[in-house]
């Protein structure tokens, strides 16, 4: 989604800020998460109810439970992509968990795990309809990818009205 | 009633199939022919030149997947069977190609629209691209040919609410619109062709060519991806292969070297381009690559009073061609339109927005109606189409800047599209656009549509027909291969996929590819035989 190039096209954030993202360790995930880490997975995590405020499931625990599907099937997706795209996303979220490039670039001052879903809203929507290419790139790849790890689950499907797949005849 | 497996049952009677990505050691094999590719173009191909008597290796990138795990869910589908998860895009990030990896290629995962290469398109590469021998006259063999091969005809059953609203709304409104051919035989209209036929009704490349080369004692490879070729002076001595994991992470440290006499690469717009950038092969005139096509789409959603459930039934099945038949090549850019799925993921992918709006939108799903309109790009100046570059890692991507003359095109797409929805009485349509809100009428919709700014990453734009990039010509200043599929510097090298064409199609290309790569692959055999 971002190439690290068209950061510096933009000028918003400096070679030096982006390396220093790009070096920072992340703290480590438990083994099941195949490509997010300690610092992407609770920034996934409180992008998803943002995202998909009004399809997901308004009691707990059934909202915890979606809320922590979405963030694996996002791990998923994002496995299952190349080499080349998965560092792009990389870089992505690296922006976005380390303070001065997230600054720049969303305007929050405190980590995304620990902002208010309105400021999240907000800052996606400056993204969505920004001047520069790749704000808006960024903002669709996260979008799409947590919108592609919700709607296949049959918990959504109650939601929007979809039947699921037809049943086959001869198979159970 | 349940349904047999072809591909279980083949590799029960003992097909040769190897797969790459689990291969213990390097290994060196030899064939007559090397296929690259297993969709339209290589499918037709090796049927052809193991029919010939040719030994056969057919290579592909993708897993040899089957209808035995065909579970029509999206989740399941888009990584094992597409290109890079159903999400490659260009360059840029503008359009988001769906491509196919897997086992016959697009053809496994195509919505079946069958249409022959149109006339118009054909005379416009006599006429600007010197492709003397594109005639009607002549293409129609070949057409018939692969027509009755795949059960190519037009489709009895009545369309689907998605399609029949594209109908009644073209009606309506005088534009012209036709019932699109299907290649099915005996199609219970479950409508998840995307995701793999369940029942083996699609005649893909899967279910027809490919067993039918295997039963003749072709050799399948699967999860390979060529890497690159190795030459001596005109000639391509060996391909080197390696094994690809799910993901296209190489999955094998082992190397498979193929030797043969001849190789056809068919691994599709920017997979064959890619391998010959990698090998470094002879370009002089600097045309690999470039003047790739798209067929770049623009998406209507619209809310309709009564249940149009798209995601069941044939996902395409009426089709107008009022905005392109008869449009010149010097005038605006023409668009076919289509209908498209309403499966959950792909409609929640591409519905702009997020959040409540976003939600509001997929609640009514059942309701939802889907209009695509395909540019034909590639026949005018201005619509130069892509490049296909590397990455540093190899691994291609395709730099694909729209144009304005193709953003002209796609507003007047969007426009067309919402007046077509509204006069089948939608009571909302959302151009798909960043900065676009559902609109409640036909007034209110074109205010909206003629405002939009037409640029990369507001409006959505979709591709699913890559084309060009390796074209046929007599000039070798302008083209890659012959129209044989030769290539001109190559002495047994031919390509015979999508990247011959010389601009886009303007129409659903797997017909075309089937069409072509019989013709090619039938001179190929004559010629290989006689020697």
């Amino acid at each position: 989604m971002l190439a690290r190039r068209r950061f510096l096209q933009v000028g918003l954030a400096g070679v030096a800020l982006l390396g220093v993202a790009r070096l920072m360790q992340r703290p480590e995930m438990p083994a099941y998460f195949r490509v997010l880490d300690g610092g992407s997975a609770p920034l996934i995590r409180a992008l998803v109810p943002v995202v998909l405020a009004g399809s997901l499931p308004t009691r707990e625990p059934e909202r915890d439970v979606a809320i922590q599907e979405v963030v694996e099937a996002f791990d998923r997706a994002v496995a299952g992509l190349t080499p080349a795209v998965q560092g792009e996303i990389d870089d992505l979220l690296g922006v976005l968990c380390f303070g001065p490039t997230r600054l720049v670039l969303t305007g929050l001052w405190t980590p995304i795990e620990m902002a208010g879903g309105e400021e999240i809203a907000q800052f996606l929507t400056r993204w969505r309809t920004g001047r520069f290419d790749l704000l808006r790139a960024g903002y669709q790849a996260l979008t799409q990818l947590i919108q592609a790890s919700w709607y296949d689950n049959p918990t959504a499907w109650a939601v929007i009205g979809y039947p699921g797949p037809p049943q086959m005849p001869g198979r159970s | 009633m349940s349904f047999p497996d072809p591909i279980r049952l083949g590799i029960d009677r003992g097909w040769k199939v190897l797969d790459a990505a689990a291969m213990e050691r390097d290994q060196a094999l030899e064939f007559d022919v090397v296929v690259i590719g297993s969709g339209a173009g290589g499918g037709v191909s090796a049927e052809i030149l193991t029919q010939a008597g040719l030994n056969v290796a057919i290579v592909e990138e993708g897993p040899l997947a089957s209808s035995t795990e065909f579970k029509m869910r999206e989740r399941e589908a888009y990584p094992r069977l597409y290109q890079e998860s159903a999400g490659r895009q260009t360059r840029d990030k503008a359009i988001t190609i769906l491509q196919g990896r897997c086992v016959g290629g697009s053809t496994t995962v195509n919505w079946t629209s069958s249409f022959r290469t149109p006339p118009q398109t054909l005379a416009h590469w006599r006429a600007a691209h010197g492709l003397a021998s594109m005639t009607e006259a002549a293409m129609q063999p070949w057409f018939e040919r692969m027509e009755e091969r795949l059960a190519i005809a037009p489709w009895p059953v009545a369309p689907n609410e998605n399609n029949d609203i594209l109908r009644r709304g073209c009606e309506k409104l005088g534009y012209s619109s036709g019932a699109i051919a299907r290649n099915v035989s005996g199609c219970l209209n479950l409508g998840y062709c995307g995701m793999g036929c369940p029942t083996n009704a699609k005649q893909s490349m899967l279910v027809t060519t490919i067993p039918a080369a295997l039963d003749r004692g072709a050799t399948l490879v699967q999860r390979a991806r060529v890497m690159r070729f190795a030459f001596d002076g005109d000639r391509v001595t060996s391909c080197e292969a390696r094994g690809v994991a799910s993901g296209g992470a190489e999955a094998s440290p082992h190397r498979l070297s193929l030797r043969a006499r001849h190789f056809v690469l068919a691994a599709g717009a920017i997979g064959s381009p890619s391998i010959l950038l990698r090998s470094q092969a002879p370009d002089p005139a600097l045309t690999l690559g470039r003047r790739t096509f798209l067929h770049p789409a623009v998406v209507s959603a619209a809310v309709m009073p009564k249940a149009v459930n798209g995601f069941y039934g044939a996902p395409q099945s009426i089709y107008s061609d009022h905005f392109i038949e008869g449009v010149s090549p010097s005038g605006p850019a023409a668009f076919k339109l289509e209908s498209g799925p309403t499966h959950p993921i792909l409609v929640g992918i591409t519905l702009p927005g997020f959040g409540a709006a976003h939600s509001q939108l997929m609640a009514r799903l059942p309701h939802v109606q889907v209009a695509i309109a395909l540019l034909r790009d590639g026949f005018h100046p201005d619509s130069a189409g892509g490049r296909v570059l590397l990455r540093s890692d190899g691994s291609p991507v395709l730099d694909y800047p729209i144009s304005e003359y193709l953003w002209q095109g796609m507003r007047q797409a969007l426009l067309v599209m919402a007046e077509v929805q509204f006069a089948a009485g939608a009571d909302q349509v959302l151009p798909v656009h960043e900065a676009a809100r559902p609109v409640r009428t036909w007034h209110e919709a074109r205010t909206t549509i003629e405002a939009l700014p037409m640029k990369a990453l507001a409006a959505r734009v979709m591709s699913a027909h890559v084309m060009g990039g390796c074209a046929m010509g007599a000039d070798p200043r302008e083209s890659v291969v012959t129209e044989a599929g030769r290539h001109h510097q190559l002495a047994n090298l031919s390509i015979h996929d999508g990247s011959i064409f010389p601009t886009s199609l303007g129409a659903n290309p797997q017909v075309s590819i089937y069409a072509q790569a019989a013709r090619m692959a039938m001179g190929l055999a004559a010629s290989l035989t006689r020697t």
